[in-house]
């Protein structure tokens, strides 16, 4: 938190709080991103959209510090990354995969305060407050084969909270979930997002969740990726699944992003 | 539902009776085979005068100490094989040269070094009962679910953490297959050595019967090791269903 606070005058004059500088990177000696340049401001709330292919995925490995880049820098509060920071939370597609299947929803919210050294005294009430705000109170003794997808994934968002991040990185987060789910997910990712002021890059395949969510889209074209599109979202918050979505300016983003799809598919 | 339950009995049911009229009818007198009945007897006399609890507590205690031994080195080995990959390297030839001797080959210079008794019966089995938790732990060590290392490396758990909260506890229902594969075999080769050589336990007393030409009472022994067997594999069995029910492994071919 405090890197998060004392950066932001520091970072702003250097472009962001999470910067790609020139970034490209090579995977199983394929080009997978390649002068990748882009900035996002403390508190931002950037969406990442593009074919398959575009290297999304990739980039937000990169900025979680779980791939190095081979070419330019990836920095986060003005200095470059050296590798995974706690103050930076991942949140993965296959929440299945993500989670430990030996521990209840309970243990699997404190693995993240184990790692961050914080005394077991102090874990339960902490954990309880955090199934409580992703709407998973009492239901901290579940596994996670006993709690729907939608749960689960909120079980490793809430786990991803208890890093208190600067940073939330998501990967299509919602991809796996059925559309009332996901809607409902999306409401619940906003006002924690709101409320903890932590800057994000959600990275999804779903266009107009990205123009729901954020304050900005980025557009990613294919092979190899970088960047083809960067639209300032100006859409009033809070957001409204209906009023939102009904929105002239919603329409003309939205029709602004399919053509760019459209186009980078062709 | 009783009837389905009785199937799979029927067919010995019928082949124990047919043993037993053959028996009967030929008026068997043989150094070899006994009629069901007598071995039934014979195990029964066996159990009352103690002899057979005092074989099979001194199999099972070797087989036990034997299987315990040797399950903590291969586990040890095989944790540290599957987490450290320069070791794996380093030691896969030597692995791979002194896996295959059959643990009975040790015999000779088990019975040199440790002489007749407990001490070397527990050595050769602990020899063999080290493989199979070493390959399967290794394994299970390596096949832990790539993602849960990902977040390991996000939270930035010390290597330690990284085994002790991730590793072990994923790959651990495996590893309970491997030992429960290890108990199978350090039955297997207890009674062996005790055949072979070692005047202790089950086999040496299956080799005093044979050769005071006790048909009935060898059969009856041949009888209660398979029982002991059986036994042995259903309570692990089940304590593996207790253990790891909710995520249940994926079943290795025994």
């Amino acid at each position: 938190m405090n890197a998060r606070t004392g950066g932001v005058a520091a970072t702003a004059s250097r472009g962001g709080q999470i910067a790609f500088a020139g970034v490209g990177i090579e995977l199983g000696g394929k080009t997978i991103i390649e002068n990748l340049s882009f900035a996002v401001s403390p508190g931002e709330f950037v969406c990442i959209v593009g074919a398959s292919g575009c290297g999304k995925t990739t980039a937000l490995r990169l900025a979680a510090g779980l791939y190095r880049p081979s070419r330019g820098t990836v920095s986060f509060s003005g200095a470059a990354m050296a590798g995974p920071r706690r103050d930076i939370a991942i949140v993965f597609q296959d929440y299945g995969k993500a989670l430990l299947p030996w521990r209840t929803a309970a243990g699997n919210v404190a693995l993240a305060l184990e790692a961050a050294g914080v005394p077991s005294a102090q874990r339960a009430p902490r954990i309880d407050a955090l199934l409580d705000k992703v709407g998973l109170p009492a239901h901290g003794a579940k596994y996670p084969s006993e709690m729907s997808g939608g749960m689960q994934q909120r079980l490793q968002i809430a786990r991803c909270l208890a890093q208190e991040p600067a940073a939330l990185l998501m990967d299509e987060p919602f991809g796996a979930l059925d559309a009332m789910t996901r809607q409902g997910l999306q409401d619940e990712v906003l006002a924690l997002v709101g409320a903890s002021g932590a800057t994000v890059i959600f990275v999804t395949h779903d266009l107009e969740e990205a123009i729901y969510l954020g304050d900005r889209v980025i557009g990613l074209l294919p092979h190899p990726g970088r960047i083809g599109l960067d639209l300032e979202v100006d859409l009033p918050r809070p957001r409204d699944q209906l009023a939102t979505r009904e929105h002239p300016e919603f329409l003309r983003l939205r029709r602004e992003l399919f053509d760019f799809i459209r186009t980078s598919e062709a | 539902m009783i009837a389905d339950r009785a199937k799979p009995f029927v067919l010995p049911l019928v082949l124990v009776a047919a043993a037993e009229i053959a028996a009967r009818a030929s008026h068997l007198q043989s150094d070899t085979l006994a009629a069901p009945s007598e071995i039934a007897v014979a195990l029964a006399a066996s159990a009352v005068d103690g002899s057979l609890l005092v074989a099979t507590r001194d199999t099972l205690l070797s087989a036990f100490a034997g299987l315990l031994i040797g399950a903590a080195i291969g586990l040890g080995a095989g944790l540290a094989l599957g987490l450290v990959d320069i070791l794996d390297r380093a030691l896969e030839v030597t692995i791979e040269a002194i896996r295959p001797i059959p643990s009975v080959a040790l015999l000779p210079i088990a019975l040199i070094a440790l002489g007749f008794g407990y001490r070397m019966e527990i050595a050769i089995v602990a020899f063999a009962c080290v493989w199979p938790v070493l390959i399967f732990t290794r394994a299970a060590v390596r096949d832990v679910e790539p993602r849960l290392s990902e977040v390991a490396r996000a939270l930035r758990l010390t290597p330690w953490a990284k085994a002790t909260k991730i590793v072990v506890p994923a790959a651990l229902p495996r590893i309970f297959v491997a030992f429960r594969l290890a108990a199978g075999i350090a039955l297997i080769v207890a009674v062996t050595v005790e055949i072979a050589v070692n005047p202790l336990g089950l086999g040496a007393a299956i080799m005093t019967a044979q050769q005071s030409l006790r048909p009935a009472l060898m059969l009856a022994l041949l009888v209660w090791i398979g029982l002991v067997g059986f036994a042995l594999n259903a309570a692990l069995v089940l304590a593996q269903r207790r253990l790891f029910g909710r995520f249940a492994p994926v079943e290795e071919p025994r």
